[in-house]
């Protein structure tokens, strides 16, 4: 290097200020070009990744917020609405607060908008619904009388005279509301307002989540007691006979979702292909036919066939690469062909087992298709309450809530994916 | 997996316990695919073999299933609007990923890490949530009940199979090739045409096929987003399993298979042709 810059000077006499000179200037234009590189590779990335934010990540976000969105209750109410942010919830309110209400309801029921109010109150405390469209048809039918509001409203249904009924509505009108994080957790207000758990037998989702858990930690490892053997037997044959044996792995992978749940059902239905067998066999009576469908054992098998091909390949790519000269040289040295594999084929192959247990658990625990179709009661998991709720009860903030906190979970786990194994070497085919 | 001469018959007996138990992983890998094939051509509406199956009666077998769906006008829309869809959104899927993917791998790309994750999370996000998350904006956009909705949706999801698969194309990618056809005085635009094409090109179909075959089997996205208008090859077989289960679908699933076959065909040729031309043997 020295020698280099010797010469340099002797070719160009250049004074100690002029090559400082000549260093900045180079440096400025590496630095520049660097940016044009840097920009234009940008640029090509630009199109899809405003596409992806646009159509993807921005959708997504919108929905989130839906899990802490209080509704329109307080605008729909505005009257009570004011009244209500002074109580303090330890007594009933006072009259113009009754007043207020009896108010509001009718204006809502003139302009249709107390189905809305009565929606998102019932998802607070059930039954609100029924009672407010009581309480508007009875206001409705109710004439001028010297009564105050709080007798008249008392006497159409005395749940206007519990405390709880009143912490309700005063809950749904900040903009804000943990109601749906609550309840994704199996808690609720009670009547003072303070957070108690649910009564047991409305607590599903807390059990729920810890199934999914266990049906995708249960496909997980079934996965790789199925996978270990194959990926290792794939990876010490020969490449053409490996390659024939690989079919059997790749067309379960490119075969659609759908045709494989049909073909477990009819393999696993009570008079299916599997029960025929067994009792032609003679192992089942016609009487006992086993129950393998539409219940937990169903999604299991199914989820597992269909998750197999995911922990197979990232296995035998990493075993493919594992010289076979350490296990003869394990042998050599004494070890006996079991210690030799758990002591040093074994530990070679974590990439592979890391790998292909973390996709198959992220693709597992957010599995929808499967457990709806061939789930029946107890093969549910809390994808499927996320549909219940996007498209039956309609309650959107619940369903963005369990979404919400799902999500979390994937997340975690795919950055867990991205520090051990990095997503540039997930492999494809 | 050869047994040596000097094998113990400890040795011997584990070896074909071993072949005997991958036998049965493979078997259960295959067998529903091998079971649908021939129940597809039972003659009665039941989804088991009958009698008359098991012992060939030619009388037992029928293409009934078949007729049924090649005259069933909901399955032949439905045949229409995946193939419309899954083209669709396959070309706009593959234009973005592939641009994309040649951003990424350059060596100066900022950010690296961050916007690839970004980039492969659709594939990663439970369907269901990103059904969800795109059922309530694309409604408010009005590409609710539209194919084009759809479309957009579909290249959401197929996009992270095409950056992966040209990105890996792109890893073994020789950068001097381009000094060298910039040197010998060729324009960036035929660098890319006649140097950068042919290479990546294998890459390309296959994401293209990985997005074609999302698009053509995903139906929680179309559950969400489509009328009855817009039903899909999927979302007809939902329905039918759900609601009436009719063996036509066994019908639908036999073709699928031999479609699968087709496009497993296509990606194992396609992958020997990329390690060819970058001069790796094909293993």
């Amino acid at each position: 290097m020295n020698e280099m810059v010797a010469r340099t000077d002797t070719l160009n006499p250049l004074t100690a200020d002029a090559r400082e000179f000549e260093g900045k200037a180079l440096r400025a234009q590496l630095a520049r070009s660097t940016r044009l590189e840097k920009a234009k590779a940008l640029l090509l990335v630009l199109p899809l990744l405003l596409f992806i934010g646009i159509m993807f990540i921005f959708p997504l976000a919108d929905m989130m917020l839906r899990s802490t969105d209080n509704g329109p209750v307080a605008e729909l109410m505005p009257d009570t609405a004011t009244r209500l942010l002074d109580w303090d919830q330890s007594t009933l309110p006072d009259e113009a607060i009754y007043a207020a209400l009896a108010r509001d309801i009718q204006t809502a029921q003139k302009e249709r908008t107390l189905g809305k109010i009565a929606t998102r109150l019932n998802f607070e405390l059930s039954g609100i619904r029924s009672l407010l469209t009581k309480s508007a048809r009875k206001l409705a039918q109710m004439e001028s009388s010297d009564e105050s509001w709080k007798q008249r409203l008392v006497q159409i249904d005395q749940r206007w005279g519990e405390l709880a009924t009143w912490s309700a509505i005063k809950r749904v009108l900040p903009s804000v509301t943990a109601t749906f994080y609550l309840s994704s957790l199996d808690l609720a207000y009670d009547a003072k307002g303070e957070v108690v758990r649910k009564p047991p037998e409305r607590a599903i989702y807390v059990d729920n989540f810890i199934k999914t858990f266990a049906i995708s930690l249960g496909v997980t490892l079934s996965c790789f007691i199925l996978g270990f053997p194959v990926a290792y037997l794939l990876s010490v044959l020969p490449t053409a006979k490996a390659n024939l044996l690989m079919i059997c792995v790749l067309l379960p992978f490119w075969t659609s979702l759908l045709v494989r749940t049909t073909s477990w059902i009819a393999l696993l239905q009570t008079h299916g292909i599997v029960n025929d067998l067994l009792v032609w066999l003679g192992i089942l009576n016609e009487g006992n036919r086993l129950d393998m469908m539409y219940n937990m054992f169903g999604t299991v098998v199914a989820m597992t066939h269909i998750l197999l091909p995911f922990m197979i390949l990232p296995l035998f790519s990493v075993m493919k690469s594992i010289d076979p000269s350490f296990m003869r040289a394990a042998t050599s040295l004494g070890a006996s062909p079991f210690t030799a594999f758990i002591r040093v084929y074994l530990p070679q192959t974590k990439p592979g087992i890391a790998a292909g247990s973390l996709l198959v658990f992220i693709l597992a625990i957010g599995y929808y298709i499967t457990p709806a179709l061939v789930g029946g009661r107890t093969g549910q998991m809390i994808s499927n309450f996320i549909a219940y709720h996007m498209q039956q009860s309609l309650n959107w903030g619940l369903a963005a809530a369990l979404a919400v906190i799902l999500l979390i979970i994937v997340l975690i786990l795919y950055w867990l994916f991205n520090r051990i194994i990095g997503i540039d070497k997930l492999k494809l085919g | 997996m050869a047994l040596p001469i000097y094998a113990t018959p400890f040795q011997r007996a584990w070896h074909y316990t071993f072949w005997f138990i991958c036998g049965l992983v493979l078997l259960f890998l295959m067998a529903p695919i091998l079971v649908i094939v021939p129940l597809s051509f039972n003659a009665e509406p039941y989804f088991s073999f009958t009698q008359g199956m098991l012992s060939l009666d030619s009388e037992a077998y029928s293409l009934r299933w078949y007729e049924d769906f090649f005259s069933n006008k909901m399955w032949l829309l439905a045949v229409k609007n995946s193939i419309y869809i899954g083209v669709a959104s396959t070309c706009l899927a593959t234009v973005l990923g592939t641009l994309a993917a040649l951003g990424l791998s350059r060596q100066h790309m900022p950010y690296r890490g961050t916007i690839m994750g970004l980039l492969i999370s659709p594939m990663i996000v439970p369907l269901i949530i990103t059904a969800a998350g795109i059922y309530f904006f694309y409604a408010r956009l009005g590409l609710a009940g539209n194919l084009w909705g759809l479309i957009l949706a579909h290249t959401v999801l197929g996009t992270p199979f095409v950056v992966i698969t040209v990105t890996a194309t792109l890893s073994g990618f020789d950068i001097s090739l381009i000094r060298a056809g910039l040197s010998l005085g060729a324009s960036h635009s035929r660098i890319f045409f006649k140097v950068i094409m042919p290479l990546i090109l294998p890459g390309v179909i296959s994401g293209a096929l990985f997005a074609f075959g999302t698009s053509f089997d995903e139906v929680v996205v179309v559950l969400f987003l489509s009328g009855a208008e817009q039903t899909t090859i999927p979302r007809q077989m939902w329905s039918g399993i759900r609601e009436q289960i009719s063996p036509t679908i066994l019908a639908v699933a036999t073709l699928l298979v031999g479609l699968s076959i087709l496009m497993l065909t296509t990606i194992e040729l396609l992958r020997r042709r990329s390690e060819r031309l970058r001069g790796q043997s094909p293993g």
